[in-house]
């Protein structure tokens, strides 16, 4: 395929998925937005002005840096891991497989309308965050890079989960029993300084703490981390995860016999 | 210029099954090929490879030329495929279903609502068009999938059992659509289990199974092998018994119905002239089965016996 060829059919698969998640927009769309206000009503304004200040910004300011990216999380990983299954599932991934498109434009095709969904979640988080308080960006480019870094690493983990997974159950695990736990403890309502050291060690080894003091330092100015090292981090394993992802598809794994 | 060329084509599955074990075919440009075979002979399997659905184990596919290995994306475009079970998304409109194929062939979205236009004319689909695919009749479903296959505007055309299901007035309007584009100069590998719909529209013919090739010559010179065909006539009159004829086998099957057994060097005017002798008038007659039914039925017999005494 020549060069514009490849990107008519990388654009295909971008607008296929954006049609997708935007026509069943309340499943996919709203859900996140009714969630995360819930939040911002409970964690934020009915026991977050009994906490009182956290890194030097009230409760509802600190925590809504990760709200935004936990939902960016849950989103990019769970447009990808859904989608690519039910293209697996009713065969019409075989559509995909004739065509003489390359691998890396399938994987980079899912992966973008996953962060096309994770990023419009945010902004949607984001706007409804400005009812209950007040937000200015510190630092754009780290909030800008973080954001897409993240989305792009969840991307393709839920691409990964999809072509492991058999059958639907398989693609609610990892989102179940890993992505929300790794979440809750990854520093979203509290700073991780505020734990026995040992704890502050073993957080560290979770890699959502990094993703969202890198958007808290964007938005807010403040992290528990180092922020360049972080972002350094989060791009490594988003090249790591393409890596494996690209190699699965090739190889047809979960996809062909 | 050949279409397609399988040489020694091997395929195990994970589960130690060896769906095919060495398989060579060439199917010429132009051609209208059949590729017969039992269920679980090999024929689906073979398809997923030229299409890159399944991995083979060993061997080598050309499609004009173009290696299936060392030119992927030459070969591929070369190719569309209309598979067996339905495998498009249900909940999208059929519109926008063979848009998006076109898209992952890289072309352009003008030219590709151009060409969906097009073929769902041709198909009889264009009424159909903003409709979601999964409230199309199961004949739809079929021509919906041969549009999506040809928007690409492919030189060879592979059907896996497309009029699978399909009513006899569909079927035939389906045949001669796929005549039309044959002649227009596509080439075309069919899989049926129809084998008068094989008979009637192929030139050429493989017989697969238990994944080798039985046989891979012309439908004429395949019909040419059968030794005897069995005729039904229907009389004008009813009979008490069957007539006797030199050189002939005959049947009583009713009082107004005879079978006739007619050897490959008898003709059919000495059993009419024989017949008409015995003041017997005929006012129709049919083949009792196909021919091609005949031939391939002979032939999965004796490899099946083969495979037994082995």
């Amino acid at each position: 395929m020549s060069p514009r060829e490849q990107w008519v059919a990388f654009l295909t698969i971008v607008t296929k998925e954006i049609r997708r998640f935007t026509r069943i927009w309340p499943q996919t769309l709203l859900p996140p937005a009714i969630t995360m206000t819930l939040y911002f009503v409970i964690f934020g304004n009915l026991i977050g002005s009994r906490v009182g200040e956290m890194g030097g910004f009230d409760y509802m300011q600190y925590i809504v840096p990760g709200l935004i990216m936990m939902s960016v999380i849950q989103n990019s990983y769970g447009n990808v891991v859904s989608s690519f299954f039910s293209t697996k599932f009713q065969h019409s991934i075989e559509e995909m497989l004739v065509s003489p498109m390359p691998s890396w434009i399938i994987l980079g095709g899912f992966v973008v309308g996953g962060m096309v969904r994770g990023m419009l979640v945010g902004v949607i988080v984001s706007m409804l965050s400005l009812f209950f308080t007040h937000l200015s960006m510190q630092h754009v480019f780290v909030t800008v890079v973080v954001v897409l870094l993240t989305a792009a690493l969840f991307s393709i983990g839920g691409f990964i989960n999809a072509l492991l997974a058999k059958k639907f159950d398989d693609i609610s695990i990892v989102p179940t029993f890993v992505l929300t736990p790794l979440t809750y403890l990854g520093g979203v309502f509290y700073s991780i300084d505020m734990l026995p050291e040992f704890w502050r060690t073993v957080s560290l080894a979770n890699p959502i703490v990094y993703m969202v003091n890198a958007f808290r330092y964007g938005v807010l100015g403040v992290s528990d981390v180092n922020v360049y090292a972080s972002l350094a981090t989060i791009a490594g394993f988003v090249a790591v995860f393409f890596v494996i992802a690209l190699w699965m598809l090739q190889r047809g794994t979960g996809i062909r016999h | 210029m050949s279409a397609l060329t399988i040489r020694n084509l091997t395929k195990t599955y994970a589960n130690g099954v060896e769906a095919l074990k060495g398989i060579d075919l060439e199917v010429k440009q132009g051609d209208f090929f059949a590729l017969l075979g039992p269920n679980g002979a090999g024929k689906s399997t073979t398809i997923g490879v030229m299409s890159s659905l399944v991995n083979k184990t060993g061997g080598e596919v050309s499609i004009f030329g173009h290696s299936l290995d060392a030119e992927r994306s030459l070969a591929k475009k070369k190719i569309g495929v209309v598979p067996q079970e339905f495998n498009f998304n249900q909940f999208e409109k059929v519109f926008d279903i063979v848009v998006t194929q076109a898209g992952f062939y890289g072309i352009p979205a003008p030219l590709a609502r151009e060409r969906a236009e097009k073929y769902l004319r041709q198909l009889g689909l264009w009424e159909k068009r903003d409709v979601q695919s999964r409230t199309l009749s199961g004949g739809m479903k079929r021509r919906l999938m041969i549009a999506r296959a040809l928007v690409h505007e492919p030189d060879l055309l592979i059907l896996d059992e497309p009029t699978a299901g399909v009513d006899i007035e569909l079927r035939r309007s389906m045949w001669d659509f796929l005549t039309r584009i044959n002649q227009e100069g596509k080439t075309i590998i069919l899989t049926t289990h129809y084998l008068e719909e094989a008979e009637s529209l192929c030139r050429n013919i493989a017989i697969i199974d238990h994944g080798t090739i039985v046989e891979n010559t012309s439908m004429r010179a395949l019909l040419e092998k059968l030794q005897v065909e069995t005729f039904i006539l229907d009389l004008a009159r009813p009979v008490e018994s069957a007539p006797v004829l030199d050189g002939f086998e005959v049947w009583l099957k009713d009082s107004q119905t005879l079978e006739v057994a007619v050897p490959k060097t008898q003709s059919l005017n000495t059993l009419f002239v024989a017949l008409a002798d015995q003041q017997f008038e005929v006012m129709s007659m049919r083949n009792k089965a196909n021919r091609l039914e005949e031939l391939f039925v002979r032939l999965v017999e004796k490899n099946l016996a083969g495979e037994t005494s082995a």
